[in-house]
């Protein structure tokens, strides 16, 4: 028998193997929101992936172009379905700059306040969802719970738990209800109890931390030349968030900070998403204070806002305006704009181009996660077949918005 | 805002720079097709300038008499708009230009991807809805739609309610690998009622 030849380190013994594929999705556990990722691995390192979107498209713009502009609203709401409200506000804001208007103070205070909820339920889901994937389940379902609080506020506010349908050009469907300060006082408080619970059982777990810390990081200019924006980019240490760098709505009188992460890995990502859970509640305590409590929710234009119920129901004037807004639509003036806010993933953009009819000539949404998956092969190549589900989990893909 | 920025435009490319307006307070410089990567390179590594955040690129067809709110002369069909942002120095700049004629022939344009690699999937997408190809893309392939996929829906022609024929099953001759699954049972096997030709019709055998 031959002497083993035991000259070769451990690691240097190459086996002849070929790639092997390895089809992840669309229906996996660990990709929600459907979307494929084909792998070609060597052992268990990927050496080449294709990330495939596409399964959710519902042809958004193409819709858009058929009804009247405040009929893209119920659209809007399915976009990015878990924080709906972000979308609403930021199609108004988008035809109120085509239009030239500017809403009541009343108004922008309580879209704030209703988009910030909307960022604390959308965080939570990502963040919750995360650890989930990664086997802690009752930090999910502890995040769960304190969404559907946040998702109980809306439901009073508007009427629905996900898709509101709340917003309108040139105001709010309804003027915040009698109960509003209440129920946020009361539930605000509980919410963060519940983070801070959740955050204590991950972050002080090695195992939880070992599979984040240093997986996935992506490098701040990386990040910028791939069109990353929102928690993914300012993780990697660039302090741009659309309410500071150009603030929209009253945020410029706000106090509150920007969490900014420094390496770019999947970790500063989680914590970044939870920073911005506590930035939001502070928001949300400070609109609430200086929204005053009486005052008109629409701006006047009756050009494109309905007129009050009382008022079509006992004059011919304001029944011709309401028939004519709903069945022609508000003309909105020719012209073409872009309007961007700041959306649980990122800049949320709208690119609207009118014939100054009443019908939207094109409506183009620029989605922030569909940039950020876009980047996510970089990430995940060269690494274990395992770093997909946290570093997926935390780009906080939504199919509904990056698949149009 | 950043006047600067359309005044350095129209200085260095002169005729390339067909229109430049401010409507709405967006800066906006439309050009001309041939210079659209020159000016785009430009634009992202002039020093003063540094777009670096490529936020959105899409198109818009304009296939009737209605040219656009631009005020220039028609000179293609599609539209092609690329959003740029500034990290550093918090400018925005949208480029827009036309291309492809009245059938959508010769709708090509070059590819930005070496320039800012997050216009890759953006490039893709506007090669899938609206048919413009882009020259040098390493990878353009469909996005959203399926490969089958005929015909380029954010085209204005393209009828809102069109219905696109059906995926034939794959064969074991065509897929170029064993299959290990049954044959199907017919052409239209799990298809939904509404899609399969009417057996009692004339000449539907």
């Amino acid at each position: 028998m031959e002497p083993l030849d035991l000259s070769h380190e451990n690691g240097e013994l190459e086996l002849p193997s070929e790639p092997m594929h390895l089809n992840m999705g669309p229906s996996h556990p660990a990709m929600h929101g459907t979307v494929r990722i084909v792998l070609e691995l060597s052992g268990e390192i990927i050496t080449k992936s294709d990330v495939q979107i596409g399964y959710l498209h519902r042809g958004f713009e193409k819709m858009c172009e058929r009804g009247t502009w405040a009929q893209v609203f119920p659209y809007v709401d399915r976009l990015n379905y878990v924080s709906p409200m972000l979308n609403n506000v930021g199609y108004a804001l988008a035809v109120e700059k085509l239009c030239g208007l500017s809403v009541p103070d009343r108004c922008q205070w309580y879209r704030m306040i209703l988009g910030e909820l909307a960022r604390i339920s959308d965080h939570l889901t990502c963040t919750g969802a995360m650890a989930m994937e990664l086997g802690a389940f009752t930090p999910f379902l502890w995040f769960v719970k304190a969404r559907e609080m946040v998702w109980d506020i809306l439901e009073e506010e508007t009427g629905a738990r996900l898709t509101h349908s709340f917003g309108r050009i040139g105001g709010m469907a309804f003027p915040p209800s009698r109960d509003l300060r209440a129920l946020c006082s009361s539930a605000l408080p509980r919410i963060l109890e519940i983070v801070e619970e959740g955050e204590k059982m991950l972050l002080k777990n090695r195992i939880f931390l070992d599979r984040l810390e240093g997986v996935g990081p992506i490098s701040g200019a990386d990040a910028v030349s791939l069109g990353w924006t929102g928690p993914c980019l300012r993780a990697s240490g660039i302090d741009y968030d659309i309410r500071k760098a150009h603030p929209y709505l009253k945020y410029d009188e706000i106090d509150f900070e920007v969490p900014i992460g420094t390496s770019g890995d999947t970790l500063d990502r989680f914590l970044v998403r939870l920073g911005e859970i506590r930035q939001s509640k502070r928001i949300i305590e400070q609109s609430l204070e200086r929204m005053p409590s009486d005052g008109p929710i629409c701006c006047d234009d009756p050009r494109v806002v309905l007129p009050s119920k009382d008022d079509v129901y006992t004059t011919i004037e304001a029944t011709i305006q309401h028939f004519k807004l709903i069945m022609e639509g508000a003309k909105v003036p020719k012209g073409e704009v872009y309007s961007y806010t700041e959306a649980g993933n990122g800049e949320l953009g709208f690119y609207l181009v009118s014939d100054g009819t009443g019908t939207p000539y094109r409506v183009r949404v620029r989605p922030p996660c569909f940039q950020v998956v876009g980047g996510l092969s970089r990430l995940i190549d060269g690494r274990l077949l395992s770093d997909i589900v946290p570093t997926f989990g935390s780009l906080n893909m939504i199919g509904g918005e990056c698949d149009h | 805002m950043s006047q600067m920025v359309l005044e350095r435009l129209r200085e260095r490319f002169g005729a390339a720079i067909l229109e430049t307006h401010s409507d709405f307070g967006d800066d906006t410089a439309i050009v001309d097709p041939s210079a659209w990567r020159e000016i785009a390179t430009y634009l992202c590594n002039d020093p003063a300038l540094e777009f670096n955040l490529p936020v959105d690129l899409c198109g818009v067809d304009y296939p009737d008499s209605w040219n656009g709110p631009s005020s220039t002369a028609r000179t293609g069909r599609m539209e092609v708009v690329l959003h740029l942002y500034s990290i550093g120095k918090r400018h925005r700049i949208r480029m827009k230009t036309r291309v492809g004629g009245e059938a959508m022939e010769g709708a090509e344009l070059d590819s930005l991807t070496d320039v800012w690699p997050g216009l890759n999937w953006l490039e893709r997408e506007v090669f899938d809805m609206s048919g413009v190809t882009f020259r040098g893309h390493p990878d353009l392939r469909r996005i959203l739609m399926y490969p089958e996929f005929e015909g380029h829906p954010l085209q204005r022609t393209y009828p809102a309610g069109k219905t696109q024929p059906l995926v034939p099953y794959r064969t074991e001759a065509s897929a170029g690998m064993p299959i290990d699954k049954l044959e199907p049972f017919g052409e239209f096997e799990g298809m939904p009622f509404g899609r399969r030709p009417d057996p009692t019709a004339a000449g539907v055998g």
